[in-house]
């Protein structure tokens, strides 16, 4: 069973509905406040067979959005639950027939569901499991105001796999482990990614594939105090990944150009 | 006998800081962290490739018809587009001051011209990073003007900034450009020369050049390659103002394209357009 169907087994405690299989998603609550919890997992049997390994494709990116839409729809002016997106996705499919028919829209689709919902006042928490590569993570977890992660040697994050970055680049694997040693953002494990300042917490402690009980209760948690920390805070947009201490030490370059702009902005 | 130089009308001809300024309304343009200040990306030397003094992007600002606009654009001859700190932030943080004065009230014609293959591979998380508030941006900023991507070629636009591209309220094309996610190149190496022949250029095109593009309502305005047709095409989306509902946001249109696909069929160019041209293009 794959980390993201078993994480949102454990936190939705309900049975997902609807369509693609490949798409979980459930209502359930998180510290007495309501949540929607989404994932995307793999299915032998899904329609697009490029899709079948838990990518995020044509079918998940559009199934994503109209689930997030839905809610954020649903919720009108009132009470917004909080969206939360558990995060194992090992990337997006490579085929000629999903270029032809627009996944780069089927993944900015759900971009754009996730950032809407967000802007609108929906606290929405990504929950990094396992995997979380390239537009599959920009489409399912990086629009969200809060990332947590588990601090778990099977959590990845990164812009490509480690294989094909390695034929991309004309590297060996033993190279590009040599250089991530040097830039932290090139390197693969979470911790790395942690130091660029744009997780809200990173979970120590965790068993990522057999959770007990205790081990979902901090999560829950965790969960719990970053849906509240988004709901008090006073910006929906993602600024607060560049204020943090690590930012400020990693991100150096991003926060220069951002006050060099300001200065010659208005000329 | 001399020959005096043709002045240069195909924008594919130019250079990323040619193609802001011929956009821009004459005697406008101004550039933001130009390459004088060498803002240079910290990450390149290091794994032995030598920086660019503009890490690649060119924030222009100036006037479109008389409006305040911003224009960002990418590149491509320096790494391919690629993204990473320095060249996201710039786009990034562009795009966050527009809106800002957008929420002021002073609205401000955001322009990016697209010649990137994504995410730059050295830089990787952080161009990741830069790009998910580049998208961030867009998406809060389009409920105040419209935002219009150019994909003119000849590099093209994929991975993350497809979805940037995705995102705009207005794209315009010409022929020799390229729209999609992953890249004929990539998929070639990852999925196999059975699934494309990259180099089979009729084959590439048919799928995610301008044309099938814009007849298939995936982007809005088709164009020649020439510069006065471009900034032409640009000025009339800002005037048409936002379309009624985004691209990225016809769910039910896409669940329905998708839904009468048969998957296990072959698919190629020609018959998609014939299946989704009549739709109009959903706009």
């Amino acid at each position: 069973m794959s980390r993201g169907r078993i994480w949102f087994e454990a936190l939705a405690g309900a049975t997902p509905d609807g369509e693609p299989a490949s798409v979980l998603c459930a209502d359930g609550t998180v510290g007495g406040g309501r949540a929607r919890f989404l994932a995307v997992v793999p299915d032998p049997e899904a329609r697009f067979p490029r899709a079948r390994g838990g990518e995020l494709g044509l079918e998940e990116g559009w199934a994503l959005a109209r689930r997030v839409r839905e809610a954020a729809a649903e919720d009108g002016d009132g009470d917004r639950r909080a969206l939360v997106a558990v995060v194992d996705v090992p990337g997006q499919p490579y085929g000629y027939r999903e270029e032809l028919l627009g996944l780069h829209l089927a993944l900015a689709s759900a971009v754009d569901a996730y950032a809407t919902a967000r802007l609108a006042g929906h606290p929405v928490v990504a929950l990094v499991v396992g995997q979380a590569i390239s537009g599959a993570f920009l489409a399912h977890g990086m629009q969200a105001n809060r990332i947590l992660a588990l601090a778990n040697p099977g959590v990845a994050v990164q812009v490509m796999s480690k294989r094909s970055t390695a034929r991309v680049t004309r590297r060996s694997v033993d190279e590009l482990d040599e250089i991530a040693e040097e830039v932290p953002a090139t390197a693969y494990d979470v911790a790395s990614f942690a130091r660029l300042g744009a997780l809200h917490r990173l979970i120590d402690g965790v068993e990522a594939d057999e959770p007990d009980e205790s081990e979902l209760e901090t999560v829950r948690e965790v969960l719990a105090e970053a849906i509240s920390s988004a709901r008090h805070d006073s910006s929906t947009d993602l600024s607060g990944r560049l204020a943090s201490p690590e930012a400020r030490q990693h991100r150096g370059a991003s926060l220069r150009v951002r006050e060099r702009l300001a200065e010659e902005w208005s000329g | 006998m001399t020959v005096p130089a043709r002045p240069k009308t195909r924008f594919t001809e130019l250079s990323a800081r040619e193609r802001a300024a011929t956009l821009l309304d004459p005697g406008t343009f101004r550039e933001l962290i130009g390459p004088f200040e060498r803002l240079e990306s910290p990450h390149l030397e290091p794994q032995g490739v030598v920086p660019a003094c503009d890490d690649g992007v060119v924030v222009a600002c100036g006037d479109l018809d008389g409006e305040r606009a911003v224009v960002l654009a990418v590149e491509g001859l320096f790494q391919g587009g690629g993204i990473g700190e320095v060249s996201g932030a710039k786009i990034a943080g562009a795009l966050e001051l527009a809106l800002r004065d957008a929420e002021r009230g002073h609205p401000v014609r955001p322009v990016l011209l697209l010649e990137t293959g994504g995410i730059r591979l050295q830089e990787a998380n952080l161009g990741l990073l830069a790009i998910a508030e580049i998208h961030a941006a867009i998406v809060a900023l389009r409920s105040h003007a419209p935002v219009v991507g150019v994909v003119a070629g000849t590099v093209g636009c994929f991975g993350g900034m497809a979805i940037a591209a995705g995102l705009c309220s207005h794209v315009v094309m010409t022929r020799e450009g390229r729209l999609g996610l992953n890249g004929p190149q990539v998929i070639e190496q990852e999925a196999g020369v059975a699934e494309l022949d990259s180099d089979d250029r009729r084959l590439v095109w048919e799928a995610i050049g301008g044309e099938q593009r814009v007849a298939t309502g995936v982007a809005d305005t088709l164009v020649a390659d020439d510069v006065a047709a471009i900034a032409g095409a640009v000025r009339t989306a800002f005037e048409a103002g936002p379309p009624a509902e985004h691209l990225s946001a016809q769910v039910e249109l896409y669940d329905a394209r998708l839904a009468e696909m048969d998957a296990s069929e072959p698919l190629d160019g020609p018959t998609l357009r014939a299946l989704w041209r009549d739709e109009g293009g959903g706009r």
